[in-house]
């Protein structure tokens, strides 16, 4: 079967990302830009899939300007097959993402799609549920284990309260949780080999998507700071501070 | 403008979480409905008419909405969300696994784990685990929203007497199916609604030392949560984690041990009233945002801290 998984340019995880001063939009100058971490994971698991002989072929995509190619390359050293750039210099939010990314699948006709849950950047864990429901698929959300045999897919989720299993009809859409697995790294020899992997580029208008936003930013701001607080010597101190100064227990 | 919750429920209660939705509901202003979709799930619904400040529950109670399966609750909320102004859902892992579809099928964009309201349309959320703070504005005609619940204060699960009105509504995508859960049972709190957290990071070395925190955690009727670290080392499972992927929490006292104190835990955490780090490196970044610190190594510290309480 194919799998169609997508992968997002952000800030790297280690970054702490900043408020530009004068409001009007997050600080990435100079930022070091890497795989969006649960993307990765997406990547690693359709990768697995296929070592296990049940995906035949990976297509990775990404939405964004040029340098979003890195990622989609960064995918094709992982291990999957193909690469599509969705190229568009504009702020493309969660439900334009899902639309475009409807408009590969129906393309592509994947029977597998693996998303992160969410970008550590915009933080909205939006765009596999969005992609399942206008594509009229199920979602396994949140994923920890996929299995898929006989024609359907077998995700066990991380809810709040422990582990949900759910039976899928493929296709379906799975977006992957921390414990699903652990990424490889790429080696050098995959990383060179990945620069002749096929890399196609389209437009949301070839692909007939009105990526207009919905919601406009109109500042972006620190949050409060927390005041700075003290050391205490032992923990019989600590016990006292908390009893008679801060009487939290 | 009206607004319709999706209620978080288990048939037999309602969650907490839901109550910390209808007060963000009350900051947007507007009649209050809260939907109760389940099977059997009368008490649930019961529960929900009692919330002060809701006007009115409705009721979808059929097999197809036993275990709420996304596909399923988002085609009903979907074709009942066109007669309001907004749609609301808690920010826990089941209002995520819902909502956006609901969006997507309204074509509507959602706006994620706000933290406060400015106006009808205009929403403050966390982005950048927390460190860049977004206002945003709204142009659909349904605005459909989740709620991150420490950031608005529970209404009163008791005093309100809204209408429960029955709907014959059945969506059945046929595309999923329950097969089980897991659901850890545990007498201690919940970790959101827990007044103390008690959690370890990977300084804890192992899961068999979270008996210490779970000690602890015993006595002061706390909760007990990670960081990444510790669920990645496989210490505990991740439905304890604490942190910008994980739940987010913002206790009277939020105990932290052995957790060096990433940007990704911070983002979980740094809104709880009082931080007491523990660890025994005195640079880690934990120490910045602790009300008290205390440099030991929390072999010696927990067991003489369970001592003393």
């Amino acid at each position: 079967m194919k799998v169609l998984v997508a992968v997002k340019r952000v800030a790297d995880a280690n970054v702490k990302v900043r408020a530009k001063s004068d409001g009007s939009g997050a600080d990435l100058n100079n930022v070091k830009m890497a795989i969006n971490p649960f993307c990765e994971i997406a990547v690693e698991e359709a990768i697995r899939l296929k070592e296990a002989g049940i995906v035949t072929e990976i297509v990775a995509v990404s939405i964004g300007d040029k340098p979003c190619q890195e990622q989609i390359r960064t995918a094709l050293a992982l291990g999957a097959d193909r690469g599509i750039q969705v190229q568009t210099d504009v702020e493309v939010q969660p439900l334009a993402i899902a639309k475009l990314l409807k408009a590969v699948f129906d393309k592509e006709k994947p029977e597998l799609v693996i998303f992160g849950k969410q970008s550590i950047d915009g933080d909205n864990n939006q765009t596999g549920q969005m992609l399942a429901a206008l594509a009229g698929l199920p979602q396994g959300t949140f994923a920890s284990e996929v299995v898929v045999a006989d024609g359907k897919v077998n995700v066990t989720r991380e809810i709040d309260g422990g582990l949900q299993t759910v039976a899928l009809t493929l296709p379906a859409v799975v977006t992957t949780d921390l414990r699903l697995n652990e990424p490889r790294y790429a080696s050098l020899p995959n990383i060179m080999k990945a620069k002749k992997k096929p890399l196609d580029v389209m437009t949301p208008e070839e692909l007939g998507v009105d990526v207009t936003p919905r919601v406009t930013t109109v500042k972006v701001e620190p949050p409060a700071e927390r005041a700075a607080g003290i050391k205490v010597a032992s923990v019989a101190e600590l016990v006292d501070k908390l009893k008679n100064e801060a009487k939290v227990i | 403008m009206s607004i319709l919750i999706l209620a978080e429920h288990d048939n037999a209660s309602l969650k907490a979480a839901t109550l910390n939705t209808v007060a963000a509901a009350n900051a947007i202003g507007g009649d209050i409905t809260l939907l109760v979709a389940g099977s059997d799930c009368a008490a649930a619904a019961a529960e929900a008419a009692k919330v002060a400040g809701v006007n009115k529950v409705l009721v979808a109670d059929n097999a197809v909405y036993a275990h709420q399966l996304a596909e399923n609750v988002s085609l009903l909320v979907a074709d009942i969300a066109k007669d309001y102004g907004y749609v609301l859902a808690p920010a826990t892992t089941a209002g995520k696994n819902v909502l956006p579809r609901v969006a997507a099928l309204l074509d509507v964009a959602q706006i994620s784990e706000i933290i406060g309201v400015e106006s009808a349309d205009t929403f403050k959320r966390p982005t950048y685990a927390g460190n860049v703070i977004a206002t945003v504005k709204s142009s659909d005609a349904i605005k459909v929203i989740t709620i991150r619940g420490t950031a608005f204060d529970a209404v009163a699960a008791e005093g309100g007497s809204a209408a429960i009105e029955n709907i014959d509504n059945v969506q059945d995508a046929g595309t999923s199916s329950f097969v089980r859960e897991e659901v850890a049972v545990s007498d201690r709190p919940e970790l959101t609604a827990a007044k103390i957290v008690i959690s370890g990071g990977r300084g804890m070395q192992n899961g068999e030392n979270f008996k210490l925190l779970e000690s602890v955690a015993d006595k002061l009727g706390a909760a007990v949560g990670a960081s990444r670290a510790a669920v990645d080392a496989g210490f505990v499972p991740n439905d304890m984690q604490v942190g910008q992927t994980g739940k987010i929490v913002a206790p009277d006292l939020y105990i932290a041990v052995g957790i060096s104190g990433a940007i990704q835990h911070l983002a979980g955490m740094k809104d709880s009233k009082v931080i007491v780090a523990i660890n025994k490196d005195e640079d880690a970044p934990i120490f910045q945002v602790a009300d008290y610190g205390l440099v030991a190594d929390l072999f010696d510290a927990v067991p003489e801290l369970d001592a003393a309480i």
